[in-house]
Parts: C-alpha cells; structure tokens; sequence
C-alpha cells in the first residue's frame, strides 16, 4: 500500500488529505496518473514528495511508501 | 531541549525566536517577521490560512540551515512559521539569525527567507472579499531553484 498526501487546492478537490492505492509498486508518474484518472486534478505542474524528499517522475515508489503531492508554495 | 526549527498553529512570539540563537560568539542579531499584508495589487485581503505540510517543512527549514552553512558557517538560525488562519498584521513566520559580524547576519536572513519562498512545503489561501484562492508560485518564477530535482515542473 502507498500512502498519498494532498495539501492545499489539491486536497479540497479530492476531498481527502490522504489516500491509499493497494500496490506494491508505482512510479511517481504512475501515481499522477492514477489521481488523474480518478479526480479532476491537472498534476503535470505539481511537484512530488517521497517519504518528505523531493521526487522525479520516474522515482519509484514503494509499499509503505508515503508520496506527498506538492502544489507551488507560497510561505513567508 | 527546544528545537530551532517549528511550524506553529498558536500566535507566534517573536523573542521566543530570537532567543533560539543567541550566543556568546554573535554581535548581531537579525529578525525578520513576516506579517499579513491587507492589499496586494489593489485586492483587500480579509485574512489568510496557512497550511503546511509539517514533516517536510521541518526538513527543509534544516536543509535551509545546511546550505546557508556552507555561505555563512558561523551563522545560527531559528525559524518559526504560523499555521491556521490568521488576520491582517498577524505574524506569518519569524527569522532569527544570529553572527559574530552585523553583515553576515543580514544576508543570511535574506537567504532564508528566500529559499522558505522556494523549498518549504507551506500554501496560503487568501480569503477576499469577493472569494478565496489558494495562492502558488508568488515569486512570479521557477519555484525550485536547487535542492530540488528540475523534473516535473518544467512546461
């Protein structure tokens, strides 16, 4: 199982802040893909966390795993 | 022990920052405190939410402390950032940095501040009076510069 966070636009419109996918494995693309098929989210911009790193598509995620999705940021 | 770096849902005070990083090798101290600004662009701002994604945040507050390390290595940090919702003129997130020299002390807090705006995972929603938005990339720029991989936010 692969834990997902979603924080700010991302989270209202899912509706969740967190979601489980049942899989051993998944890449960051793949996980992008499987919310896009699933929610009406535009998640080609939004940057990716893996267990709180920052991630690349191609970063592959595991069971166990936690993939944080990381819309622009504007703090301070 | 406290530690140098938190995200806060209680009003923050500045002095409990500030307090974080003094030291008997400084003879500066820099404070920078970011408040809540009512206008921007002409749009009234009737208050603001922070969120944040705490775990990470804190991790990029220390990755912050690493990099400015290796500009300024006799630096020492504390930084603090509100969450929740907060009204006009309330206090968003405060910088302390401390050094043996004023110049270094300047520039180290500008650096941090700067990279908060790039690296830490931190999103405000405005609330107008005509509506709310969530509010991303603010420096009108690539929002990662370094410490960050360049893949997946290039159009």
């Amino acid at each position: 199982m692969i834990n997902v966070l979603l924080f700010a636009h991302l989270r209202e419109v899912v509706g969740e802040e967190e979601l489980v996918i049942a899989t051993e494995e998944m890449t960051v693309a793949d996980v992008k893909a499987w919310l896009e098929a699933r929610y009406s989210l535009e998640l080609k911009q939004v940057m990716s966390a893996v267990n709180e790193a920052f991630a690349m598509e191609h970063t592959v995620v595991k069971t166990g795993d936690t993939i944080a999705f990381i819309p622009p940021i504007s703090g301070g | 022990m406290t530690t140098r770096f938190e995200i806060s849902d209680k009003p923050l005070v500045v002095d409990d920052v500030t307090q974080k990083v003094v030291s008997r090798n400084a003879g500066a101290i820099t404070v920078f405190i970011g408040t809540v600004r009512e206008l921007t662009k002409g749009k009234k701002t009737l208050s603001l939410e922070y969120e944040a994604y705490p775990a990470m945040a804190l991790k990029m507050f220390q990755q912050i402390e690493r990099e400015m390390h290796e500009q300024w290595p006799e630096a020492q940090l504390a930084i603090t950032h509100r969450v929740g919702k907060l009204a006009i003129s309330d206090i968003a997130v405060v910088i302390a940095v401390s050094s043996p020299h004023r110049k270094m002390a300047y520039e180290a807090n500008e650096f941090a501040i700067n990279r908060i705006k790039q690296i830490v995972p931190i999103w405000k929603k405005e609330h107008w009076e005509d509506g709310t938005a969530w509010i991303g990339d603010q420096l009108e720029n690539v929002p990662y510069l370094s410490g960050a991989p360049k893949e997946g936010f290039d159009d």
